[in-house]
């Protein structure tokens, strides 16, 4: 089975149209969804729809931190974020709204493991952005392979039979073997809010079969969705951040 | 701590027959499967209790690059275990011994140092082209298919370009086999397709002569030696090795990576066209450097850190190319055969690393005895191999990189296709003549060529001028 992980969508519209588009065109069985469909861009009706009629044709969801927030504000959220959480919030349906907070905060498929943060503690929001801060996931569960996003830094961490932890490099666009001798912690890019350098929406392919991982990246048109952003009077740092992709 | 392999034992619906080998990371043994018909080896890591670092991660290594590659040069995978049972990699069983016997009888004749050496680089040439470097040549490591092929095994040092190497982070140490290991290997180099080519002059040299080039060394630091000292000329051991043999082997174990062949396809396309081996002061050594020079290089080389390397096994790949001009040489075609000349001069500037094959093809008659004089009495052959020469004065390749050949043939575009893939031709370049009715229903040679070849080919046409096309 191929099964596409998306990340951080963030209310990017144009980003998720076109990691869909791609995804469309790699023989992909399942959707996985790591959360934070909402929260920075200036989408979330769109993007929290699309995700529900997802969810409704079998892709799995699970909650993001800005996914929570939409009910239950974050008081630990930064000021750009929590602006354009206040932002978002009167935008979204009742509908909406139950969807994105009662969203299950961990998935299964076999022996892989989908969450929005981290394998330990999900809830509390934990940013995996070493080898060392893996290290928790791999020691609270079994699963051999545990997804997640929130960095929206892509990374991959193996763990081997030793217990030691160690960051492999990421080959962009090449299908990586997730050998069965270790297990494995993929962080995967963001679709909305790529922060690794690259304006490109991020997401990933796990081949269950060939037991391959592939990260991949799209271009989507910035430009659009920068002008959204700013003409819904969004933090221009949000806008910046965009064209960058860092 | 697991279960270890002996006769008899299942595992995930493989059993165990005899074992095969036993080696010092691992042993190998001759299973069957209900599944599958062909003869299979099983290959099971020996993982002492504990933490046996080395061992496991180059296993790892090998299950990682191993189900990656395809084709007749490596074996085929059939499955694979991890570490909850029994850590093991199964694949089909190549019939018959490694190359070692024959490597240990060395010297051998020259005629099969040659074609051996020829089949060799082909198959590490594969290897390169899969974006894997082997890095552990041995005689040890090459099987032979009955069909001639050379299968390499063990990849358990192996690099590939696109995927995490797990060996890097792990150890610091020089990994390699020490009479075959390049001395950017040494240096602790992992990204190097040429060193590869190292080992195969190594073995090269080893097959020629009976020894090895730069001893057995037992320790690493007899290792290093190689930076400075040059080993002992091969004609120096067997007098009657031809020059151009000599030349081949003592490039390919140059120290500077960039001074040896930049590709296995090149040295494999010298082996096999003895007559175009372009010599130099290589050839004619008959001894060893003597103490300055080699004081030189040691002073030199001892603070050495490591050589440029290329940034992936397919840039060095591409960047070293071998390109087959097809020249028609017929004298309503000069102007076809200038620009022909142009294109390759352009293309120079871009590859600079690549090899010209030039080509030109005698159409023959399928029933009639040819006549192989021309009506002037000359002999065509030879007065082509003059004609391909001429044409190529002014493109500027120094050395060896330019070679002649004249082919004959009923079927001058099954020729050229033929050709280029014999010899690994990455690509093609040839002219097509004006159009024409006749040409449209009886075809081309050119775009026969475009169709049925393996490689890249690319056809230069003149513009037709407007007399020209309206005649």
């Amino acid at each position: 089975m191929r099964i596409a992980i998306l990340t951080d969508i963030h209310a990017n519209r144009e980003a998720f149209a076109a990691v869909l588009a791609d995804v469309d065109q790699r023989k992909v069985q399942q959707i996985v969804l790591l959360g934070d469909i909402v929260g920075y861009g200036p989408d979330p009706e769109w993007c929290c729809a699309r995700a529900m009629q997802l969810a409704g044709a079998g892709a799995l969801v699970v909650q993001g931190n800005h996914d929570a927030a939409v009910a239950k504000p974050d008081t630990s959220m930064n000021i750009t974020a929590r602006r354009a959480m206040d932002w978002t919030r009167p935008r979204l349906s009742p509908g909406q709204v139950a969807f994105l907070s009662g969203l299950p905060m961990t998935h299964r498929i076999g022996d892989l493991l989908f969450v929005h943060a981290s394998a330990n503690d999900p809830q509390d929001w934990i940013y995996v952005t070493s080898a060392q801060r893996a290290m928790p996931s791999f020691r609270v569960c079994q699963d051999r392979v545990i997804f997640c996003g929130h960095v929206h830094v892509p990374r991959l961490i193996s763990c081997d039979i030793n217990n030691r932890v160690a960051e492999q490099p990421i080959p962009m666009g090449n299908p990586v073997p997730l050998i069965r001798s270790r297990r494995w912690l993929a962080v995967v890019g963001a679709v909305g809010q790529p922060r690794d350098g690259r304006p490109q929406a991020g997401y990933a392919v796990m081949d269950t079969v060939r037991n391959e991982l592939s990260f991949m990246r799209v271009p989507y048109d910035t430009a659009t969705t920068v002008a959204k952003l700013r003409a819904a009077g969004l933090p221009e740092s949000l806008a910046m951040r965009l064209q960058s992709g860092a | 701590m697991r279960t270890r392999p002996q006769t008899g034992m299942e595992i995930d619906g493989f059993t165990l027959g005899e074992k095969l080998h036993e080696g010092g990371f691992a042993t190998i043994w001759d299973v069957t499967h209900a599944l599958y018909r062909t003869p299979l080896v099983m290959k099971v890591p020996k993982i002492m209790d504990g933490d046996d670092g080395p061992t496991i991660v180059g296993f790892e290594v090998e299950q990682m690059i191993l189900p990656r590659l395809t084709g007749v040069h490596v074996p085929r995978v059939v499955g694979v275990g991890d570490f909850t049972a029994m850590p093991y990699i199964v694949t089909e069983r190549i019939p018959g011994d490694s190359m070692l016997k024959l490597f240990l009888d060395a010297p051998s004749p020259l005629s099969e140092v040659i074609e051996l050496g020829a089949r060799m680089a082909a198959a590490v040439h594969d290897l390169h082209r899969q974006h894997v470097i082997h890095l552990d040549l041995k005689p040890e490591n090459f099987l032979q298919r009955p069909t001639g092929e050379m299968v390499l095994v063990d990849y358990g040092l192996s690099r590939h370009d696109q995927i995490p190497d797990l060996l890097a982070e792990e150890f610091t140490i020089p990994m390699g086999t020490f009479p075959y290991i390049a001395p950017e290997q040494y240096l602790r180099s992992r990204i190097d397709p040429r060193s590869d080519i190292f080992a195969l002059g190594a073995m090269l040299y080893q097959l020629a002569t009976g020894k090895y080039p730069f001893g057995k060394p037992e320790k690493l630091r007899g290792v290093k030696k190689r930076l400075w000292r040059d080993p002992v000329p091969p004609r120096a051991l067997v007098p009657d090795l031809p020059e151009w043999l000599q030349e081949i082997i003592l490039r390919a174990l140059e120290v500077d990576p960039a001074r040896r062949y930049q590709t296995a396809a090149q040295m494999m396309f010298d082996l096999t066209h003895p007559t175009q081996v372009k010599l130099t002061d290589r050839a004619a050594k008959l001894q060893q450097d003597g103490f300055g020079t080699v004081f030189r290089r040691w002073r030199k080389m001892r603070r050495v850190k490591g050589f440029a390397a290329p940034a992936s096994v397919q840039s060095q790949i591409s960047r070293a190319p071998i390109m087959l001009v097809a020249v028609d040489l017929s004298h309503e075609m000069e102007r076809l055969a200038d620009q022909l000349r142009l294109n390759v001069q352009r293309m120079l500037v871009t590859e600079p690393d690549m090899r010209v094959a030039c080509v030109n093809v005698i159409k023959t008659h399928r029933m009639a005895i040819d006549n192989v004089l021309d009506d002037e009495g000359n002999h065509m052959h030879v007065s082509r191999l003059v004609g391909l020469k001429h044409w190529a004065e002014g493109i500027d390749l120094g050395e060896d990189r330019l070679t002649y050949t004249v082919l004959e043939n009923t079927d001058p575009a099954a020729a050229i296709i033929d050709y280029a893939r014999h010899n690994h031709v990455d690509h093609i370049l040839m002219g097509a003549r004006g159009h024409s009715t006749t040409r449209r229903y009886l075809g081309s040679v050119s775009s026969q060529v475009v169709a049925e070849s393996h490689c890249s080919v690319t056809v230069i046409r003149l513009r037709e001028t407007e007399d020209s096309a309206a005649a």
